[in-house]
């Protein structure tokens, strides 16, 4: 139910509405794009952004926020911790338990490692668990490897590291298998067809789905192999971090007990960062559907410790965020509401974009229509553009809804806004960070040994933008790859002595530099104490 | 001026802002979360909550950070729920009844107190899904319980300890690999890259120069 302030636009809308769904809006050329994400997309402003002054990619320009993270202190000097009095010893040490590294860790176990995984809050409680449109891949007739690879080469401004896109795209259908073979479910036709939707910038149909619970319904079936296999998982547990041995090779991490402080080390043979994203960073004061421990402290660990980061400039702003009521503002409305049918629509009842273009075109459209258009609707909280979901219902059927979107229907009933019969309210939301750790094609970093990534926190997958449904499909099939590689290489390597140096050289560093400041990192978790 | 309600977490009272969610007063009212709290977004089930409304009789259920608080909320958290999760594999068991009474054989000691789905978050008919695992029918299991956040406040409020979460888990699990239909093209796929029938095409693609790349993308024909 919407007060009274929002009836005039409402009334506008639902007399649109049968016009709205006939008509199919134009696509915006190349040059168009180019120019409107210049003018409105956030990661083209420019005053948000500052260069970092040492370290790996010094020169390079990061947001402010990250910016102060990579550049602060460490949590720990070396004397604070006993590096000989080693708690966890393990071949496969895997910081983060979302997707990634679930599905690293259960691939390392397969390898017959030693595997152990350290999180700071619970095993799936990440961004995988809140996935919810779907999951990319080209397994049908009139698709292919190739066709994806154009797509998301082309959504991700020709960006991404080609033999990493080649990976994603080429592995996809085994990654669906995997997951399928490991029971989770997907929606399929009475005969097993996928049941595949258009995502933003995708020319083929290849978004598979498990209702709107995607991810939830892939995270819970890894969190549970997981704990079928007895895989160590170390929970409320943060790693604040990493450990070199002499020769400079990564070789564990500081932990530390997220209740109680205390500090731990765990050694290992091969470091696999898998702590996802930095939606809780809130770049440029925007709200954010990232899960409550988004920091990017894989990031942080991994600058510190020397490796490189690749397109850490580069965040995406999903289009549709809730933007009214209050209390889910920044939660995510997935894009699977628009692959249905519903289009964007603004204070007058005018659908301004075709509702497909790619996440961060759409975003930059809906900023404009809420800035210099004008066209926003007050929600009272900021502005913000009508998503028209009463169309799926005349699209799809009576039912659709509540069928392919449960999860969406769930989360504004609970305020009393019944989608079936109206709109939402949306206005873009920080959800994804596009950059992240370099790393090669085995998963691993190119300038630490031993040190692999996987998931949100690995930069050059996707370019500069990410499509929907490659990120699903991403911390599959990269954190496979890096379980396996990990387990392999951890059968060879002989550890040196631990050491804590790289700290006290990153200090010295900031000191060369001439930075100063207080600010220690990995952040860990948001404060939204009352100040 | 914000409106503002009293509510007591944990029996202590505060005055927090009447739009807020439990998980937000919490914070307002200057808990750092570490414990229950997860993905915000009522997907995790991290935050399991316990709560009466004072001169109300009946406890309720909720996840904190979708619920707003109320005027005379008495709170209680519940971050962890001591759940019984049984261990298999998966490529050895079967989607038979048999794996129900072996790993979960408290299912059939319900007593039919519904209280399972009184208490359910998501607001699921628990009671039904597990009848529907103690006959067997995972299909109508997996299907009943797929909303499912695993909070664990219907195992919190059954007489016969039941771990309703875990045991919907294995049933889904179950549909996902055993019952529902095989995907052909899938397979099909699979094979094909396997046998290098798109190896030349992405190697072209590796070496293809930007700008014709961009033409390609440019000029991509997108089913309708």
């Amino acid at each position: 139910m919407y007060s009274e302030n929002f009836q005039k636009s409402l009334k506008a809308v639902e007399a649109a509405r049968k016009e709205n769904i006939a008509c199919e809006p134009k696509r915006m050329t190349a040059q168009e794009k180019e120019k409107l994400l210049a003018s409105y997309h956030p990661d083209y402003k420019k005053s948000e952004f500052k260069t970092l002054s040492f370290g790996p990619n010094k020169g390079e320009e990061v947001p402010t926020e990250l910016c102060e993270m990579l550049q602060a202190h460490s949590r720990i000097s070396a004397n604070d911790i006993d590096l000989n009095d080693i708690k966890y010893d393990v071949d496969v040490l895997i910081i983060g338990g979302g997707g990634a590294g679930t599905a690293a860790a259960i691939e390392a176990d397969n390898a017959g490692a030693k595997t152990m995984i350290v999180t700071k809050l619970r095993m799936g409680d990440a961004n995988t668990m809140m996935a919810e449109g779907g999951i990319q891949a080209a397994d049908k007739p009139n698709d292919s490897p190739a066709i994806h690879f154009v797509d998301a080469f082309g959504g991700g401004h020709y960006a991404a590291k080609r033999e990493l896109l080649a990976k994603l795209v080429c592995d996809a259908p085994e990654a669906i298998q995997w997951l399928n073979d490991l029971g989770v479910e997907f929606d399929k036709e009475p005969d097993g067809t996928m049941i595949t939707t258009h995502g933003g910038g995708t020319s083929r149909k290849r978004m598979h789905a498990a209702k709107d619970y995607s991810g939830a319904e892939i995270m819970r079936t890894l969190r549970d192999e997981v704990l079928n296999r007895g895989i160590e998982v170390v929970d409320f547990t943060s790693a604040i971090e990493l450990i070199l041995d002499e020769n400079g090779k990564a070789a564990g991490a500081v932990l530390m007990n997220m209740e109680t402080k205390e500090l731990m080390v765990a050694k290992a043979k091969t470091v696999i960062i898998a702590t996802g994203g930095a939606g809780r960073m809130h770049y440029q004061g925007f709200p954010t559907s990232n899960h409550y421990g988004a920091t990017a402290d894989g990031l942080v660990l991994g600058y510190r410790a020397g490796a490189k980061l690749l397109y850490a400039d580069t965040l995406q702003y999903h289009p549709t965020g809730a933007a009214y009521p209050q209390q889910i503002f920044g939660a995510l409305v997935t894009e699977k509401v628009r692959s249905l049918g519903a289009k964007l629509v603004n204070r007058d009842g005018k659908v301004f974009m075709h509702p497909l273009e790619t996440r961060d075109v759409a975003a930059a459209s809906i900023i404009r229509e809420c800035s210099d258009r004008k066209e926003g609707v007050d929600t009272g909280n900021g502005e913000a553009v009508w998503l028209d979901t009463p169309m799926i219902e005349a699209i799809g059927g009576d039912g659709t809804i509540e069928k392919r979107i449960p999860a969406m229907m769930r989360m504004f009933a609970s305020y009393g806004i019944d989608i079936r019969k109206e709109p939402i309210l949306v206005y873009p939301t920080l959800h994804y960070q596009n950059g992240g750790l370099d790393i090669n094609v085995d998963g691993m970093t190119p300038n630490v040994e031993n040190l692999y990534v996987a998931g949100e926190a690995v930069g050059g997958i996707h370019g500069r933008n990410r499509l929907m449904g490659n990120s699903l499909l991403d911390i599959i099939v990269f954190g496979r790859n890096a379980g396996k590689n990990a387990a392999a290489r951890s059968k060879d390597v002989k550890v040196g002595k631990l050491t804590l140096d790289h700290i006290a050289k990153f200090d010295e560093e900031r000191k060369s530099a001439g930075v100063d400041t207080d600010a220690v990192s990995p952040m860990l978790l948001p404060d939204y104490r009352r100040k | 001026m914000e409106n503002m309600v009293n509510i007591y977490l944990f029996g202590k009272q505060y005055s927090v802002p009447d739009d807020l969610t439990i998980m937000r007063a919490m914070e307002y009212a200057g808990y750092q979360l570490v414990r229950g709290c997860g993905c915000r977004n009522g997907f995790c089930g991290a935050c399991a909550t316990i709560y009466r409304i004072k001169g109300d009789k009946e406890l309720k259920t909720c996840l904190a950070c979708q619920t707003k608080v109320e005027d005379n909320m008495y709170v209680a958290t519940l971050p962890f729920f001591p759940l019984v999760k049984e261990v298999y594999d998966i490529e050895k068991v079967k989607p038979t009844e048999q794996i129900m009474m072996q790993l979960y054989p408290e299912i059939y000691a319900c007593v039919g107190c519904n209280a399972c789905t009184k208490s359910c978050t998501q607001g699921l008919n628990v009671m039904q899904y597990i009848a529907y695992a103690q006959r067997g029918e995972f299909e109508k299991c997996a299907e009943e319980s797929f909303d499912c956040v695993m909070c664990g406040v219907c195992s919190s409020r059954c007489p016969a300890g039941i771990s309703h979460p875990q045991v919907a888990m294995l049933a889904r699990r179950l549909n996902g690999k055993y019952l529902a239909p095989k995907t052909e093209h899938l397979e099909n796929r699979i094979k094909e890259i396997k046998d290098g029938t798109f190896t030349e095409l992405i190697e072209n693609l590796m070496g293809k120069p930007i700008e014709e790349i961009k033409e390609l993308y440019n000029n991509r024909e997108i089913e309708k």
